[in-house]
């Protein structure tokens, strides 16, 4: 009956976990402090002369130079060469809109801006096109939907309410050193700069600090939602079932979850945290259902195929509870270590230990952070080269028998790597919660027990 | 000659998970030949170790694609 009671302890975990991932991911922007964009520039044709050369820069893109200062919508402009870098980076990162195969959902932006106030609206504001997730050919309120992110037009110039432009630009400017993408949106023949996209992951690739925030639910806020519900419904039954159906054999979804649970209790919390494992088991449990079903429900084909847990924004902050609860529980013996590590000569402990010990208290979430996050992200990428093999091998569809040959290398790849991901999901959610396991026991064991090492 | 040198580190992270999951599941084999019945808990073991040892290349991987 006591493992009943933490089964019931996870639903009290799961919301808050949302509530805390939910919001760095699609908020985290700072107030900008950078003069360069403080004055909105209205560029003329004029100035593009001396950027042409910075256009060059963009090795990314390599047809940039003649395309960079034309304004067009990338949906307007006929392919000629397909392009796997950038396909799967869209395909990994977030979006305003949510897909289901060909269908777009609209999903609600919620921005707030400084001395603008807040704007709350459908992204079907944008006017996206089929696939939408890129390109909104609307302007509202001085938000455009560019390259899968909201931006704003700081310029006051520029009319608020609902505004058909033109196209967009992209740049590559030489910034500190730094290759950066610079975007203006066209409006009536001149060009406004665009601000970054204002979320976690906009800032880490180069994105910047601006001046707006965004709170929009996006397609990864949804989906965290979605599976929260998902786990909370599974889990209410579930422990139904243990009430009414007890000393009976398990049945349905419970002889499911029932393994895997027992599983995380005797193999991962038993042995790591001691005796005191049944203060730890929800948070473990919580973790390592919440992280599994985002890893699964990533994984399923035309269903948005979010990517919620290759999101550096979300694994962060998954990362940043558990260094809250390590630092929290940890007890006088596991300060001692690393402030003041007993029988070693104090210039080593100065010198050396304590800093190396320092460094590791915050290397350990970082580590924990980056694998899960580079482990799925890896894995979307590696699903999306290879079904990209049927696009390079026929040409976008000018070679039907090039077509039919990409697809016939492809598909068996493609099935045998989503496999393996499958495999992958559950033992990055197995090796997570099992790190956080270990990490929690140092944290936390008594005295004698680290005489040993 | 393109690209950039982000690609050999890549390849040299690569070369090292691949050594070392190697010598995992190498060492995992002949500890299952030697003792059958303790199955279960080696292979258990040998997935999460080599886990921890390919993130080392992966987060190599995301490394290389962000420095690029």
């Amino acid at each position: 009956m006591k493992e009943l009671r933490s089964l019931v302890a996870i639903f009290y975990l799961i919301p808050a976990l949302v509530l805390v991932a939910g919001f760095p991911v699609s908020m985290a922007a700072q107030e900008h402090s950078t003069t360069s964009q403080e004055t909105s520039h209205t560029m003329g044709e004029g100035t593009h002369a001396d950027s042409t050369a910075a256009g060059h820069e963009g090795e990314m893109h390599g047809d940039t130079s003649h395309e960079a200062h034309a304004c067009h919508f990338h949906g307007d402009v006929e392919e000629t060469e397909y392009d796997a870098t950038s396909t799967a980076f869209h395909h990994i990162s977030d979006a305003n809109v949510y897909s289901i195969g060909s269908f777009n959902f609209p999903l609600p932006c919620i921005l707030y801006a400084k001395g603008h106030g807040w704007d709350v609206f459908s992204s079907g504001k944008f006017n996206f096109d089929f696939f939408g997730h890129g390109e909104g050919r609307s302007a509202y309120n001085g938000y455009v939907l560019d390259a899968g992110a909201v931006k704003r037009i700081q310029d006051a110039s520029f009319p608020s309410g609902s505004v058909a432009l033109e196209g967009f630009v992209h740049e590559h400017k030489m910034v500190d050193g730094e290759n950066k993408e610079i975007s203006y949106a066209c409006y009536q023949g001149q060009h406004y700069l665009l601000e970054s996209q204002s979320t976690a992951d906009g800032g880490l690739f180069g994105g910047g600090i601006t001046s707006f925030y965004d709170f929009s639910l996006t397609k990864n806020v949804v989906t965290m939602l979605l599976i929260a519900m998902l786990l909370a419904f599974a889990f209410f039954s579930i422990a139904k079932a243990y009430k009414t159906r007890d000393s009976m054999a398990p049945k349905g979804l419970q002889s499911f979850i029932e393994p895997i649970f027992l599983f995380i209790q005797d193999e991962v919390a038993k042995p790591f945290l001691g005796p005191k494992w049944e203060k730890f088991l929800p948070l473990l449990l919580s973790l390592f259902f919440f992280i599994l079903g985002l890893n699964l429900f990533g994984q399923i084909p035309f269903l948005g195929g979010s990517n919620v847990t290759g999101n550096l924004g979300f694994t962060a902050v998954l990362a940043l509870i558990t260094f809250i609860v390590v630092t929290i529980n940890g007890n006088k013996h596991y300060w001692s270590h690393i402030v003041w590590m007993p029988g070693v000569p104090a210039i080593i402990k100065i010198l050396i230990l304590t800093p190396v010990e320092i460094l590791g208290m915050f290397i350990k979430p970082f580590t924990l952070m980056l694998r899960l996050f580079a482990n799925i992200t890896a894995g979307h990428i590696v699903v999306m080269a290879f079904v990209g093999l049927i696009f390079m091998f026929g040409k976008l569809g000018e070679s039907l028998a090039g077509g039919v040959v990409g697809a016939v290398v492809s598909i068996p790849l493609t099935i045998f790597i989503m496999a393996i991901e499958l495999l992958v999901a559950f033992i990055q959610a197995y090796v997570f919660t099992l790190l956080t396991a270990s990490y929690i026991g140092a944290a936390t064991e008594e005295h004698h027990h680290a005489e040993k090492h | 000659m393109t690209g950039s040198i982000a690609a050999i580190g890549m390849g040299l992270a690569a070369i090292g998970a691949g050594i070392g999951v190697g010598s995992i599941g190498g060492k995992a084999m002949e500890a299952i030949a030697r003792q059958p019945e303790a199955l279960g808990d080696i292979r258990a073991n040998m997935i999460l170790t080599a886990a921890l040892v390919e993130g080392a290349a992966l987060i190599a991987i995301i490394m290389a694609f962000l420095v690029k």
